[in-house]
């Protein structure tokens, strides 16, 4: 039971898009790549949804959050980093700005989405996590990664 | 204990039992007096009701149980097999299917008892009862004689007297031990098992009653004799015998030491035994061996398997794909030196990935029997409930196909067969007008075919009425009454499997051919394959359904457009040309090109597949691939020809699913991704 304590504090993976902090849990991380490879654009497809990858013989769509997001896109650099993501089965790719690190959120450090509002749709956002004085926002990677728009 | 492991096996086989219990019942409606198939659905039924009790599942193993009395007093002839009784065991059969189903999704049975088959049941027993007094009273009292006797003594040949006598020389005890298990006991064999082996530890088994085999195969009731040769105690082997879960009672008798004198005398003393129980127990022992060799036979026909999950063989498969990627890009390398060793190397190993790739395939392949063997029964079911006499007939049930083709075409076959047998077959009295046979005929056949399988389904009713179906495109607005007249009877057909004549509520006026075709055959063109339709009015419509022998590894075309590979499936591909551009014409709003004296449509590709094109520069000469749809032709404009490749196929995932214009996707050599198009939707 000792185990489940500690997991109530998970962790979160922090990356950056346009200057604000994100995080994701960590146990939907498959991995994380550099951005130096191929995206296959598959025509007919809303923009946000760049493509297609091979990942070790496996394909897999790639989203870009700045278009997801509304944000402009800019041009890769060295940073940018495709973070693969699993949910039920399911794979999918989110282009970053940047990784940066591991940070432990618990409860008390969180708060619901039902008090904030803010510039990204309510729709992707699970909560806001608080550490010292960096917010944190965080992601519904189910909504992100559907189809719909916005 | 915890049985969650061992579910999926639970699930698994119940299926398999199911279906084996559903051929066998469909067999037993037509013909009453077949007797194997009783034994085999009684079984079946014993083999359930084990399964389920061991996981647990209460009332899967009540039904199982009261259904396994029904059919052992079948089996003793004291009911006799009656449409009545046929239906119940059907709607057993349909509780049970109703408990699996429950199982794979909360992994417990539910809380469905059943009650009204339980009690239906034991009331067929209790007709038995007061109809059959006398029968009863015959067929009854032996079967009770044998129950109660068995702990008496066992009928010893000479064989086993000339042992007993050998070893009582040589200073052993002949014991006769009788255990009576537990009647909540489970897995019998099991206990029998163990108290085989306990038994061991101390004496030598001569004998058992009922016979090992059967033990092993749990035919036998809660207890079981055997004699043994022992050196020790009789105290000492009860002991034991007791300290065995589950066991009720041990009873041991020792078989006196008289047997030593001579072999005659001992003959005398089992005589009497013989014939006190002889009649019954020969009776019981050559119907025992019946029943083994029905089993034994049935054995050898299964054959040396192992059940793998097919997870695995897709990881497997993947692998394989792998290896043939890779294969290919070593084939394709620039700026190495090639020399004839490194051509054999290639060669070779080309060879082996081939021959692995068929290997690997035919490990895959499932007949597409277990498809079809749910059909007898959606038939009967069908059939009886439009009041309409159908006659199934299914061939080439071995047929083979992918596992991943198999697990999805369950559902269009459904939907031709049920509407042959709506729409298609007439009702009785119509066929007898007509001078047809009142029982239609539909016909379920599969073949193979180059490639391809073909899977059939064919009926003799109606047929589709092709004056309607014009008709009702021109009400419908889908084409107009001038070019109506001049349509085909194929193109006609066509429109049946647009999702616009699927709507339900005109399919009386289209003798109901069109409902949800257009499902069947969308489910059909993402699997890879085709659906064509024969018809003649009033001799019956034709389906036919044509899938790729396998999905995973195509010969496919690959191609440039703007900066991006695509591939074309190889099969579809009918030439390549070179055309100029003044060579296409437009046509009511259509781009199209005249090509060996017929007009074929062009599509451009880069235009469907909104290519990003940078400076786009008017080229001389266009590069046409011409594809072939069945029997029409359509021409693709692409920048450059890449070459024949095989390629792996890789599904693209539920991700993309509404995106018609591509099928799934490849890995190429240099590890980029290529889509494959698909080219029946890109020719429309």
């Amino acid at each position: 039971m000792a185990e489940q304590n500690i997991s109530e504090a998970k962790k979160h993976l922090i990356f950056k898009l346009d200057n604000n902090e994100f995080g994701i849990d960590i146990n939907k991380i498959t991995t994380i790549i550099e951005k130096d490879m191929n995206i296959t654009r598959v025509p007919k497809l809303p923009a946000f949804l760049k493509g297609v990858i091979n990942l070790r013989g496996e394909i897999i769509p790639v989203v870009s959050l700045r278009s997801r997001f509304g944000l402009a896109e800019d041009a890769y650099d060295e940073d940018t980093r495709i973070i693969i993501i699993k949910l039920d089965e399911f794979s999918a790719g989110i282009i970053v700005d940047s990784v940066a690190e591991v940070i432990e959120l618990n409860e008390e450090t969180t708060e619901n989405i039902a008090n904030i509002t803010g510039e990204h749709s309510l729709d992707y956002i699970t909560g806001v996590g608080k550490v010292n004085e960096r917010i944190i926002t965080l992601l519904n990677l189910e909504k992100l990664v559907s189809l719909e728009e916005g | 204990m915890d049985m969650s492991q061992y579910l999926e096996i639970f699930i698994e086989e119940t299926r398999e039992h199911l279906q084996i219990l559903n051929q066998c019942l469909l067999q037993m409606e037509k013909n009453p007096d077949d007797t194997s198939m009783l034994n085999e659905v009684f079984r079946v039924a014993h083999t359930l009701k084990g399964m389920s009790g061991t996981m647990g599942f209460t009332r899967m193993s009540r039904l199982t149980h009261d259904m396994e009395d029904v059919l052992h007093a079948l089996r003793n002839n004291e009911i006799k097999v009656s449409p009545q009784l046929i239906d119940l065991l059907f709607k057993c059969l349909d509780a049970l299917e109703g408990y699996n189903a429950k199982v794979i999704e909360t992994s417990t049975e539910g809380t469905d008892d059943n009650t009204e088959l339980i009690t239906a049941l034991a009331e067929l027993l209790k007709n038995r009862d007061t109809e059959n007094v006398q029968k009863q009273a015959e067929s009854k009292a032996p079967a009770a004689g044998t129950g109660g006797v068995v702990s008496s003594d066992l009928v010893l040949d000479q064989y086993d007297v000339n042992i007993i006598n050998k070893a009582a020389d040589m200073g052993n005890n002949t014991l006769q031990i009788t255990v009576k298990l537990n009647k909540g006991c489970v897995l019998k064999s099991a206990r029998a098992f163990i108290v085989f082996k306990t038994l061991e530890r101390h004496a030598e088994i001569i004998k058992s009653e009922p016979k090992v085999q059967d033990i092993e195969d749990e035919q036998f009731d809660f207890e079981f004799t055997v004699i043994v040769l022992t050196k020790s105690d009789e105290d000492l082997l009860k002991k034991d015998l007791n300290s065995i879960a589950e066991v009720d009672d041990v009873i041991i008798k020792l078989i006196k030491e008289k047997n030593k004198n001579s072999t005659l005398p001992v003959a005398e003393v089992f005589t009497a035994i013989e014939q006190s129980q002889g009649m019954d127990a020969d009776k019981k022992d050559t119907a025992a061996r019946n029943e083994k060799n029905e089993t034994a036979g049935k054995k050898t026909k299964t054959g040396k398997t192992v059940r793998v999950d097919i997870d695995r063989l897709d990881v497997l498969l993947n692998l394989v794909s792998e290896l043939i990627i890779q294969k290919t890009r070593l084939e394709g390398l620039e700026g190495i030196e090639r020399t004839q060793q490194h051509n054999e190397a290639i060669e070779y190993l080309e060879r082996i990935t081939t021959n692995l790739h068929d290997a690997v395939m035919k490990v895959r392949m499932v007949p597409v029997e277990t498809v079809f063997n749910r059909f007898p029964r959606m038939i009967r079911d069908i059939s009886k409930e439009l009041g309409k006499e159908v006659e199934l007939i299914m061939s080439g049930e071995e047929t083979e196909l992918d596992r991943t083709v198999i697990d999805e075409i369950g559902d269009p076959l459904i939907h031709l067969l049920r509407n042959s047998c709506d729409h298609g077959i007439e009702s009785r009295e119509e066929r007898k007008s007509l001078g047809k046979p009142e029982s239609g005929r539909i016909e379920l056949k599969a073949y193979q075919d180059g490639n391809n399988v073909v899977i059939e389904v064919g009926d003799d009713g109606q047929g589709i009425n092709v004056e309607k179906v014009k008709k009702k495109a021109i009400d419908r607005g889908l084409i107009s009454k001038e070019l109506a007249v001049n349509l085909s009877k194929k193109d006609t057909i066509d429109f049946l499997f647009k999702p616009s004549f699927s709507t339900a509520d005109h399919i009386t006026d289209l003798s109901g051919r069109g409902v949800g075709l257009d499902v069947v055959k969308t489910k059909i063109e993402t699997l890879g394959g085709m659906v064509e339709v024969e018809t003649e009015l009033g001799s019956g419509s034709r389906f036919f359904i044509r899938l790729p022998l396998t999905l995973a590894i195509i010969q496919a075309l690959l191609v440039m457009v703007g900066d991006e590979k695509y591939a074309i499936q190889l099969s579809s591909v009918h030439k390549i040309t070179n055309i100029l551009p003044s060579d296409i014409k437009t046509v009511q709003n259509q781009e199209v090109v005249m090509y060996r004296n017929t007009v074929i449509p062009v599509v451009r590709l880069d235009e469907v597949l909104e290519v990003p094109r940078e400076n786009a520069q008017e080229q001389k000469t266009l590069t046409l691939v011409i594809v072939k749809k069945g029997e029409r032709l359509t021409g693709f404009v692409v920048d450059r020809i890449i070459g024949q490749q095989e390629i792996v196929q890789k599904s693209l995932g539920r991700f993309f699913t509404g995106i018609k214009v591509i099928t799934s996707a490849t890995i190429l050599g240099d590890g980029n991704v290529a889509l494959i198009l698909d080219v029946n939707a890109l020719a429309n």
